[in-house]
């Protein structure tokens, strides 16, 4: 089965339509150096130096990848751990420079990546929200708007003048939810982060990603849930040893995936 | 969000993160600074009795101990001595802690820097910015020693935003520089605290240079910027002149390569960081 051909199908219509194109990704390649010994601090690093013996390994993370995602397309990310996943989301978030090729990104992206990553234990849940505001890149006046329906969303009136340090960990992700989606990003970062928190929470994070997909947002979404790919993606991306094994219709590359993964 | 952010493109192949790009990604930004500000100042008081007064009674503190020691132990009855010790720490502190916490700052957000985007300055602008509002802090218990020792304060006083506003670049390009290092590193960070305390012996911060005998005291002034930087801080309050504009010149002209030069290396090798961290 050829499912690459599904998808020059799809790149046709997108050529024809240009502007709805929300990500593309040409022959991109992640490369990490890697020192064949650690070497981290100076004083090792001056010794081998002089000795000569400063070797490096290079590790390709992600190699030739070329995809393009649609606006308002859902797609999943599987793939086995370190395949490089997290990675191509990283490309597509900013916070990593392509060692190769060319990242193309259209419209303000939402990094789903983990929640709550910068919040401060010692301040509270009113003054963390503010900072994880400005850590997304808001202004104080946009998040003075935002403030009351984050709270409202992650139900935690009660504790918002509270140090995060006598928070509980659903409360800690709940509230980063919370800020990290009051965003109507074009595009949504989902990185295997649902498992926080109990399960009403998870059914609510579910309707907001919902949400945003009938609003015509684009989501990226990696997940070793086969089930829940296959329930909510239109395509879904098999990503292996750092290459793309393949890309098409969710069900198929599902298919391919498992069959892979039991031979 | 407004409208130009939500049709914001992001192409690799053409937004190199510049230098420039830099500077107006960090003014996009700049409420996430304002924020890191007030991070820093409220966990540093927040769970402290005194809170704010700890940055006016630090250096006050120590200016008495140094009083005590020099001008008991060592017999140096220099006029306004407390005044003068005081000045110069509040100087230097501000130096230390802005590098020191540009350094650390960056170094402890890069589990940040490998989630979110943003701009990586921002740790560097925010330690000066936080630096600056206790060096503000700290004058009220400078201008308090030198009303109670008999020191004059002149309307030269005024002119104290012009050395803070050096100080300042000097230390966020300095700032910039070692943690450029320190992301490679780990140990640039302990290096640069040895670094620092023979800095500090080697400044006219605790002593007048005047005593030095001739052959250091000529290199102590030429070599390090600190001097320049510390003479110009300290003229317009603790000696109530003007300053010598051709030091002010020297001042000035340091600082601004400093920040410059700190600005491109740390803007050149930005993008690895997210790799390194």
């Amino acid at each position: 089965m050829n499912l690459h051909t599904a998808f020059s199908v799809s790149e046709e219509e997108i050529k024809d339509q240009p502007q709805q194109i929300a990500i593309r990704l040409e022959g991109v390649g992640v490369c990490y150096r890697v020192a064949s010994e650690r070497i981290a601090t100076f004083k090792e690093y001056a010794i081998r130096l002089l000795q000569g013996k400063i070797m490096h390994r290079d590790f390709w993370a992600l190699r030739s990848v070329s995809l393009t995602i649609s606006t308002g397309e859902m797609i999943g990310i599987i793939g086995q751990n370190g395949a490089g996943k997290s990675t191509m989301l990283k490309l597509v978030a900013r916070v990593l420079r392509p060692t190769e090729g060319r990242v193309v990104v259209r419209g303000k992206v939402a990094p789903l990546l983990e929640f709550g990553a910068g919040f401060h234990p010692d301040l509270t849940g009113r003054e963390n929200v503010f900072l994880n505001g400005a850590l997304l890149g808001f202004t104080r006046e946009e998040m003075e708007e935002k403030f009351t329906r984050i709270v409202d969303f992650a139900e935690l009136w009660d504790f918002i003048d509270v140090p995060m340090r006598n928070y509980s960990s659903g409360m800690w992700a709940r509230l980063g939810f919370a800020v990290a989606t009051d965003v109507e990003p074009d595009i949504l970062l989902v990185d295997e982060v649902l498992s926080v928190g109990d399960e009403s929470f998870q059914r609510k994070s579910f309707a907001r990603m919902q949400e945003f997909r009938d609003r015509g947002a684009t989501i990226l979404f990696v997940s070793h849930s086969m089930d829940m790919i296959e329930a909510m993606c239109h395509r879904a991306a098999w990503i292996n040893h750092g290459s793309l094994e393949a890309i098409g219709n969710a069900d198929e590359v599902i298919q391919e995936y498992r069959r892979s993964q039991t031979s | 969000m407004n409208k130009a952010d939500q049709f914001s493109m992001y192409d690799s192949a053409q937004q190199r993160s510049t230098a420039l790009e830099e500077i107006r990604a960090i003014f996009q930004y700049r409420y996430l600074v304002v924020q890191f500000v007030r991070r820093d100042l409220l966990t540093r008081y927040k769970r402290s009795v005194l809170g704010v007064a700890w940055t006016m009674l630090n250096p006050l503190g120590t200016m008495i101990i140094l009083t005590i020691v020099f001008s008991r132990v060592f017999g140096a009855n220099k006029e306004g001595y407390a005044a003068y010790v005081l000045s110069g720490l509040v100087a230097w502190n501000f130096f230390a802690q802005t590098t020191n916490a540009a350094i650390v700052h960056l170094v402890w957000g890069g589990s940040l820097l490998r989630r979110i985007y943003m701009p990586r300055t921002a740790f560097a602008v925010s330690a000066t910015g936080t630096g600056l509002v206790n060096l503000v802090l700290s004058l009220v218990p400078l201008l308090l020693v030198m009303l109670v020792t008999g020191v004059p304060i002149r309307p030269t006083v005024f002119l104290i935003p012009v050395p803070m506003l050096f100080l300042a670049m000097f230390a966020l390009g300095l700032g910039l520089l070692i943690s450029t290092v320190a992301i490679y590193f780990a140990d640039i960070a302990e290096m640069y605290q040895i670094v620092l305390t023979a800095w500090m012996y080697l400044s006219p911060v605790i002593y007048s240079y005047e005593i030095l005998p001739e052959p250091y005291r000529s290199w102590i002034m030429r070599l390090n910027p600190m001097y320049y930087l510390l003479t110009s801080f300290r003229a317009p309050v603790y000696s109530g002149q003007v300053p010598d504009w051709s030091e002010v010149l020297i001042a000035g002209g340091i600082s601004f390569v400093t920040l410059l030069v700190g600005w491109l290396v740390f803007t050149g090798k930005a993008d690895e960081f997210a790799y390194r961290v």
